[in-house]
């Protein structure tokens, strides 16, 4: 591959990972917090079919990601009542709401669009569109720097940069203000949250809310962004994949991050490597290359470990001791 | 903390889990409302497609065959305390292993080839859920996530399976080609027919009495084996089980194993009994309905087969429903799975507490 | 008087955790609380704390009657509770923990900086020297309470009650608390310490309240009364009527150790190069508070926890460390284990499930796979009735049963297959009186038909009417044996307080 193809790859990379990276980000706040969310996959697949709905309704993108964060936020805390309040089972909760979402989305798209499941397709108006950094043209024929900043960096679409900078603001409010501390705090050992006359299920309930807005920007970057428009299950496991590079990355957001960029290159890579022929090998069946970046999962769980370093308390209702 | 009196067993099988299933369907009711459908009229129109007929009958319990087989696959990890959501997946390679029977024997009496299916489905099944079931014990990866990501693995392998290696040349549709006749498991109505009760022709064959009796088992298994009480003993209290000196890696790969093969179980329905040849999908969400008749059923054989008829006639139902009205699809079925599984598993407790007071069973326990 | 207490009664079901209590604590001393476990401590100090609300009485606090109805009202009033059971966040810094939930603003870092000066002024002042920037997860345990009598100091505690602190301390570290509890003092703090080792009370108190089943029998200057004094009013004058001498069987050993080590989950030792050894047809007591290498020891014989050093002999053999429960089981080992509840039933089991509970695999109860039920019913019944458990319900849950027939339960499962080798531990605990009397016949029938048993209490009435010889654990060492004959309560009850030398 040269230059202009090991660009395009890398530019792909940051397209496909903005949606695990919002998403990992999202469970970050959850599971820092002490509560399990397998439900990250309902919660794209839900926002992402309320922001083509509301797109293609109002025709404003931006109405659309305000829809979008809402109703991942209203997933979240049903998720929240049965984990924090009702003290459910957290896994059993998340599988829930994602099956009860995979259902609803077609449902009620058949219902309100009439096109089989999905949502009409979006014109430019009605989607993020891409945005050039300034002087992305005139900087192209600088060498090394110039083909980076006009072809990788510029002409992304603005909720990947805007993913990008969700990340440094994710480890600023967790490592950096008392609201973090706090949170980190009640996922490690709730009791001393709860002696030092805090609430434990306010601090959960706040950082799941932050999920549901991470995971809505995450689902709206599919279908109105990356994409234009709903289809079913959309989602295609990302919710999932997302979790995995949480858990690969130590639940702290700059490996995670790199674990989902990973994601996304093996994703990126699997595109290209369609068939391909490769030495030895020969062409690799398409469905292998496609089934990349689950196997790498599996992989990277198995690494791992499940629970090497997760918070301490994660999973645990919390019961005042008496 | 003082351990509540339990309810009566009518009230805690029985009467909770209809009140689940009741805001189930209210819930669902109201997303049939909200899409501008008469709640009342769907639930008449899925009723009358579910049961008002002898062949609503067949094609209800056709379904419920494979609920019945994926719901017992959910159950029997969940008493070790495991969450197996790979049916799909498991059910995928059930079908490779039973494909693979009847293309090889085909023009063998049944008697042979039977047998050798159920075998090859649920060898196929337990190893498809092997890996999953290994991470989690000695590495203590998380199974949910690994076993979702095998379904997806299954999908794809059973995709290049079918395009490349077993599809008909010259056909276009990625499937085996049709099993020898001998190979196709008798249908209910040919059954009934020896008996002399009419029948109408629907999928229902004879895997539905393979389901009960592994249902019947599973209940042998589970309660009056050595082997169940061990699972139990992982799943309620892993620090008595070592005191017992039972080896919990091994319970959690058994109890994984053996739910894999239970939804490879279900392709001798599907792929032998109902379609008599292997294609893409026949799994069609089976493995995750499992989730929601499990909890509905309470993890016990008895409870999973009326839920699994239940979630049969949802499903006949809701495939009549959609016929009857066209903006609405089959997926209202998935919305009511979702909310069982959300009231009878992760709401569980909402309900409970009104309902133990009802029954006067708050307070401690005799000293 | 910097707390006084009124009248404090506090009731759990039929237990009357605090009689009536009343004392008084002046102010700038420090206060010991000193009773057996189950006295009724810590019921005071968490009604104190306002963890608990008591039934009846009133607190006073510098003379004012106040309410104190969460934990926060009484930090509020200047109370700060140093816990037995550390609420602290392993994986952050001492500072970090330190400022949790007062953390002067929303911007961590200027919180920080202001916190670490303040905070380095208290540790100068109280002699609490810390490194602030180090993982509490990383500190010993003597350090971790250090952080814990910060956080009370530095959200701005005049009374200070630590309850059971030389717990989990060496005697080292228990010596700088003391003089960290001087330093205290010495500023104008109070500070009330709870604990049922006579070494602190003597060692650093000013005045101390004795309590004993729930009821305050005595309230003295440390510098007017004596560790024995002491002891006897801890542990009170009902003692049981020792039986007579009796010739040791004298059988062999049976379970034996030699130089065993165990360490727990977190790398502590719990146990260091202990050498015993237990004959046919004898009961040894292990008698010592808990919390000193007991329960380690009981499951490395068990094998449910791995051995670090040294070895367990059945018969004269040594077993390979990696022998399981089950096979021990199988060549005679039967446990009663500590933990009822979490390891000796399975509360969710029937009666006759929980019956079998490391038996399921014997040929009684199997026959190859399928389990016998009507046989293991049938002898469930039948040891229920010969064991008095009521109700006499197979099918009943193991977790509705009370704590004596839960007891009685498990008892009859480990002791009626006739066993070589019996471990037991706290067998009546939270048992009634008559269910007590049967599992103690029980014991004594077993050893008679020559069943060696080595039995760990913390009661020491139970030691001294079951064992035939009696040794005393601190610290996962022995530190002395006596036979039945030459055992009293006082010279036990020194031993287990942690007084090394008896004649002191």
């Amino acid at each position: 591959m040269d230059t202009v193809d090991l660009i395009s790859v890398a530019a792909s990379t940051l397209r496909l990972g903005t949606p695990l990276i919002l998403a990992a980000l999202a469970g970050l706040f959850s599971e820092r917090a002490g509560v399990i969310d397998i439900g990250l996959e309902g919660k794209l697949l839900g926002a992402a079919f309320a922001a083509a709905a509301i797109a293609s309704v109002t025709g404003s993108p931006w109405a659309a990601l305000a829809g979008a964060m809402l109703t991942s936020i209203a997933l979240a805390l049903l998720h929240g009542y049965a984990a924090i309040t009702l003290n459910g089972n957290q896994v059993v909760s998340g599988m829930a709401l994602n099956i009860l979402i995979s259902g609803l989305t077609p449902t009620l798209a058949t219902a309100w669009f009439n096109q089989g499941g999905q949502t009409p397709p979006l014109v430019e108006s009605q989607r993020f569109g891409a945005v050039a950094l300034p002087f992305a043209d005139d900087l192209a024929g600088v060498p090394v720097f110039g083909p980076i900043y006009s072809g990788l960096l510029s002409g992304q679409n603005l909720l990947v940069y805007l993913a990008f900078l969700v990340v440094p603001a994710a480890a600023w409010l967790l490592f950096a203000t008392r609201f973090g501390l706090r949170l980190r705090a009640v996922g490690e050992n709730p009791h001393a949250v709860d002696a030092a006359g805090l609430s434990v299920a306010g601090l959960r309930y706040r950082a799941i809310i932050i999920t549901g807005a991470l995971a809505g920007i995450g689902g709206a970057y599919l279908s109105i962004a990356q994409g234009a428009g709903f289809a079913r299950d959309m989602t295609a496991g990302r919710g999932y994949l997302a979790l995995a590079a949480l858990i690969f990355g130590r639940w702290r957001p700059a490996p995670t991050l790199l674990a989902c960029l990973l994601f996304a290159f093996a994703d990126a890579a699997q595109l290209r490597l369609q068939g391909v022929s490769l030495p030895v090998l020969g062409v690799i069946p398409v469905q292998f290359v496609q089934a990349l970046p689950y196997i790498l999962t599996v992989i990277l769980l198995a690494g791992v470990g499940g629970t090497a370093r997760a918070p301490k308390a994660i999973g645990i209702p919390f019961v005042k001791s008496r | 903390m003082t351990p509540r009196r339990p309810l009566p067993a009518p009230v805690e099988y029985a009467l909770i889990p209809l009140v689940n299933l009741l805001a189930s369907l209210v819930v669902a009711a109201g997303v049939l409302a909200l899409i501008g459908a008469d709640p009342l009229d769907a639930l008449g129109s899925m009723a009358e497609g579910a049961v008002g007929s002898a062949e609503a009958w067949g094609y209800t319990l056709y379904y419920a065959t494979n609920f019945i087989l994926t719901g017992l696959a959910v159950a029997l990890p969940f008493h070790a305390g495991l969450f197996n959501i790979g049916g799909e997946g498991q059910a995928t390679m059930g079908g490779l292993g039973v494909a693979l029977v009847c293309l090889g024997f085909g023009g063998y009496s049944l008697w042979l080839v039977l047998p050798l299916a159920i075998a090859a489905a649920m060898l196929c099944g337990a190893a498809w859920a092997a890996v999953p079931a290994w991470l989690q014990a000695r590495r203590g990866s998380h199974l949910v996530i690994t076993t979702i990501m095998f379904n997806f693995l299954a999908a794809a392998l059973m995709t290049y399976l079918l395009v490349d290696v077993l599809r008909v040349p010259g056909n276009g549709s990625p499937e085996t080609r049709v099993f020898d006749p001998s190979a196709f498991l008798p249908p209910m109505d040919a059954l009934l027919g020896l008996l002399g009760v009419p029948f109408p022709s629907t999928p229902l064959n004879i895997s539905l009495l393979l389901a009960l009796m592994i249902a019947l088992l599973f209940w042998v298994l589970v309660w009056h084996t050595r082997w169940g009480y061990e699972i139990r003993a992982v799943g309620h209290s892993p620090d008595a089980a070592r005191y017992a000196g039972i080896s919990i890696s091994r319970v959690i790969l058994a109890s994984v194993m053996l739910g894999g093969a239970l939804a490879g179980l279900v392709a001798v329905n599907e792929v032998m009994g109902v379609h008599h040849r292997l294609f893409l999908g026949f799994s069609n969400g089976y493995g995750f309905v499992g989730i929601a008749v499990a909890l509905m059923g309470r993890n016990h054989p008895l409870g999973i087969v009326l839920a699994a008829v239940l979630f049969g006639a949802l499903y006949q139902g809701g495939t009549e429903l959609a016929f009857d009205h066209p903006e609405i699809t089959r997926e209202i079925v998935v919305v009511v799975e979702g909310l069982v599984i959300l009231f009878c598993g992760a709401f569980e407790n909402a309900f409970r507490g009104p309902i133990e007071a009802l029954f006067g069973r708050t307070g401690a326990k005799p000293a | 008087m910097a707390v006084s207490l009124r009248g404090i009664t506090k009731r759990f079901g039929p237990v009357l955790a605090n009689d009536d209590v009343s004392f008084d604590v002046a102010r700038g001393t420090i206060h010991g609380i000193i009773g057996e476990n189950g006295a009724g401590k810590s019921t005071v100090m968490s009604i104190l704390y306002g963890l608990t609300a008591s039934d009846g009485g009133e607190i006073l606090i510098d003379g004012r009657t106040v309410t104190i109805a969460r934990s926060a009202d009484a930090i509020g009033l200047g109370i700060g509770m140093v816990h037995q059971h550390f609420m602290l966040v392993d994986s952050f810094s001492v500072l970090e923990n330190l400022v949790l939930g007062v953390e002067g603003g929303w911007r961590l870092s200027r919180g920080l900086d202001t916190a670490r000066a303040r905070v380095t002024a208290l540790t100068r002042t109280y002699g609490l020297e810390l490194d602030l920037d180090a993982l509490v997860g990383d500190l010993p345990v003597g350090l971790r309470q250090r952080v814990e009598i910060l956080k009370a100091l530095y959200r701005g505690a005049h009374t200070l009650v630590l309850d059971e602190p030389t717990g989990v301390l060496t005697p080292d570290e228990a010596d700088q608390l003391f003089e960290i509890l001087r330093t205290l003092r010495a500023e104008g703090k109070t500070v009330l310490l709870i604990t049922h080792k006579l070494r602190e009370i003597m060692a650093v108190t000013d005045r101390v309240t004795v309590m004993r089943a729930g009821r305050v029998v005595a309230e003295v200057a440390t510098a007017d009364t004596s560790r024995e004094a002491l002891a006897v009013l801890m542990v009170g004058r009902a003692l049981a009527p020792l039986p007579g001498k009796r010739e040791i069987a004298g059988g062999p050993a049976v379970l034996a150790t030699e130089g065993l080590s165990v360490t727990d989950a977190a790398g502590i030792r719990r146990v260091d190069d202990l050498t015993l050894s237990i004959r046919a047809g004898e009961i040894v007591g292990i008698a010592g508070v808990s919390g000193n290498g007991q329960s380690e020891l009981l499951a490395a014989l068990a094998g449910t926890l791995p051995i670090a050093g040294g070895r367990v002999m059945w018969r004269g053999q040594p077993w390979p460390s990696g022998l399981g429960p089950r096979d021990r089981r199988r060549q005679g080992l039967a446990h009663i284990p500590e933990d009822r509840l979490r390891m000796g039933l399975i509360g969710a089991f029937h009666a006759y499930e929980s019956a079998i509970l490391g038996y399921q695999d014997d040929p009684d109860y199997s026959a190859g796979p399928l389990l016998r039920t009507g046989r293991i019913c049938d002898e469930t019944r039948r040891r229920m009735s010969d064991y008095d458990v009521r109700p006499a319900d197979v099918d009943l849950r193991s977790a509705l049963f009370s704590g004596g027939n839960q007891q009685k339960l498990i008892s009859a499962r480990e002791m009626e297959r006739a066993p070589a080798a019996l471990l037991v531990g706290q067998p009546t605990r939270g048992v009634d009186i008559g269910a007590i009397d049967f599992i103690h016949r029980r014991l004594i029938a077993l050893r008679d038909r020559g069943t060696a048993i080595l039995l760990v209490s913390v009661e020491l009435e139970e030691i001294l009417a079951l064992a035939d010889r009696i040794l005393v654990m601190v610290d996962g060492r022995v530190v002395g044996e006596v036979s039945r004959a030459d055992a009293t309560e006082q010279a036990l009850g020194l031993l287990m307080a942690g007084v090394r030398d008896v004649a002191a």
